[in-house]
């Protein structure tokens, strides 16, 4: 099984995301996309990332849960640069041969990309505001709980 | 030895750059002592490491620990706690 990992500028399509994962034997594809909300006025999203490391950054990831879970197929898809409410971000999605094993693989990848890959967010809202988004506690717990099972 | 210092996020805004090869003495050893060499570069630095509970760092893109030692790193990357998905 090779994870399928890109870094991208350009969208996606979840739905296409997905059907790439429908892989000769699998029973279960579970899938997560993440889509840029606009509260409190958020006009735009720039995402920063460290390019030399990203990919082998998602490839540690993308390791690990396959070695947690018996996976058929693995992609995780991320958009850099700038966008919009609405837009979507990120796509993580596994196939197994059973619901459990790929439901939980898409949820560590998610909760651990979260945490361990390095990209940083900066918010632009209608008011003219500008900020870097703060790492929050909740990511690194949720993260911590999979350290156990 | 030469080393690439890379910088991401509000640390690059503060310090106005997003890379740097410096050559630090060889008693500059960890991490942390490569932020107190670096800090005495000018103001920008100073304000990017003030809080070090808000600074990762990367060396040769792994992450690593402020203590950790950078003998022989080729790259050492300063940031933000990461906020992608």
């Amino acid at each position: 099984m090779t994870p399928e990992i890109r870094v991208q500028a350009e969208p996606f399509d979840p739905m296409t995301e997905a059907g790439r994962l429908e892989v000769s034997g699998i029973g279960a594809v579970a899938t997560f996309t993440g889509i840029v909300r606009g509260e409190e006025g958020l006009e735009s999203l720039e995402l920063e990332h460290y390019d030399a490391m990203t990919r082998s950054a998602l490839e540690r990831i993308a390791a690990d849960a396959a070695g947690r879970w018996a996976l058929m197929a693995l992609s995780i898809v991320h958009r850099v640069g700038r966008m919009v409410p609405g837009d979507r971000i990120v796509f993580v999605g596994a196939a197994a041969q059973h619901r459990s094993e790929a439901i939980d693989a898409m949820h560590f990848v998610i909760d651990w990309l979260k945490t361990d890959a390095p990209f940083w967010k900066r918010e632009t809202f209608a008011d003219g505001r500008s900020v870097w988004v703060e790492a929050r506690e909740t990511d690194a717990a949720q993260r911590a709980r999979w350290l156990n099972i | 030895m030469a080393v690439e210092i890379l910088y991401f996020a509000w640390v690059r805004e503060a310090i106005g750059r997003d890379s740097e090869t410096v050559e630090p003495p060889d008693d500059v050893n960890t991490v942390e002592t490569l932020l107190d060499w670096l800090a005495g570069r000018g103001s920008g630095y100073m304000e990017a490491f003030a809080d070090r509970s808000r600074l990762r760092v990367a060396i040769d893109q792994q992450f690593s620990g402020l203590d950790a030692s950078i003998a022989g790193a080729g790259e050492i990357a300063l940031f933000p706690p990461v906020t992608g998905g």
